[in-house]
């Protein structure tokens, strides 16, 4: 993992879990945004250190434009997961051929894996089982092959193009 | 705002529809991680389009739905993978046919670790 100023990763933390107050309070009055600063301010100096690795650099505008558009492909991906259930589950034959696939993963951010995990496990058909080290272990409904390389761009291709554009 | 009723309304029901679809998916898949890749997925969605679809109803709750919309987002998958995992170490042979399970090495070591 890449490692950046304390600094930068205190005032990442700070601008976070600021934003998450906001969102909560929704309000503009000076003693709340006040407290929120003062609040935030407490966790993240308890926090930091373990809340992020990258800092700051993902609020760039063109880190900002691939982290929508990684939000978008994963919508829709979503969505398209949950039609393959409905269609999976409702057919009366029940046409799954269920295996467990491994594949490496290049992303070395521990963060960055967390998401691909995350969004492996809601794209059609495919369940992240562990990760060790760079490895990740998918359950896949419906195995087309147990070669690596070809889960590899099966599964995980579109979501790992983009994470490497953000955290690299 | 009568049509962000409406959307939220539609949004509300989508997401009734998801979860009763992973309800069915649960009880006709035949092993725990066939129940799971069913479960997660419908309710993800389905949660997160009914929460989403009250938020539209009550536009200022909108925000706050969000911010429950991206925790669900975040912390439904990875307890699928914590149910996953520990069913596996537990020894909950998953049922495949095609002999296609590259995780089983990585168990078997463990366990001749501990042995």
């Amino acid at each position: 993992m890449q490692t950046v100023s304390l600094l930068n990763r205190f005032i990442y933390t700070w601008v976070i879990l600021f934003i998450l107050w906001y969102a909560f309070t929704t309000s503009l009055e000076p003693a709340e945004l006040i407290t929120g600063g003062f609040v935030s301010l407490v966790v993240a100096s308890f926090s930091y250190k373990v809340f992020t690795g990258s800092g700051l650099k993902i609020f760039m505008p063109h880190k900002l434009f691939f982290v929508a558009q990684y939000i978008f492909i994963f919508i829709l991906a979503l969505i398209k997961s949950n039609f393959d259930v409905a269609r999976r589950v409702l057919s009366p034959s029940l046409p799954i051929n269920p295996g467990i696939v491994e594949f490496n993963t290049k992303l070395t951010n521990d963060f960055a894996k967390m998401v691909l995990a995350n969004s492996i496990t809601l794209t059609p058909g495919t369940l992240t089982i562990d990760i060790v080290e760079n490895t990740f272990y998918i359950h896949w409904i419906d195995v087309k092959s147990d070669n690596p390389e070809i889960a590899h761009t099966e599964i995980a291709n579109n979501f790992e193009k983009l994470l490497l554009k953000i955290f690299n | 705002m009568e049509i962000l009723k409406y959307i939220g309304i539609g949004l509300v029901l989508l997401g009734s529809i998801f979860l009763l679809l992973g309800a069915v998916g649960i009880y006709r898949m035949p092993d725990v991680y066939n129940r799971l890749q069913a479960g997660t997925k419908a309710t993800t969605l389905g949660a997160m389009s009914l929460i989403l679809g009250v938020g539209f109803m009550e536009p200022e709750w909108l925000v706050k739905t969000l911010i429950l919309v991206i925790f669900i987002g975040i912390a439904n998958p990875l307890s699928s993978h914590v149910l996953a995992r520990s069913a596996y170490k537990n020894n909950q042979m998953p049922i495949i046919k095609n002999g296609i399970d590259a995780y089983k090495k990585i168990n078997d070591s463990e366990k001749s670790e501990e042995n």
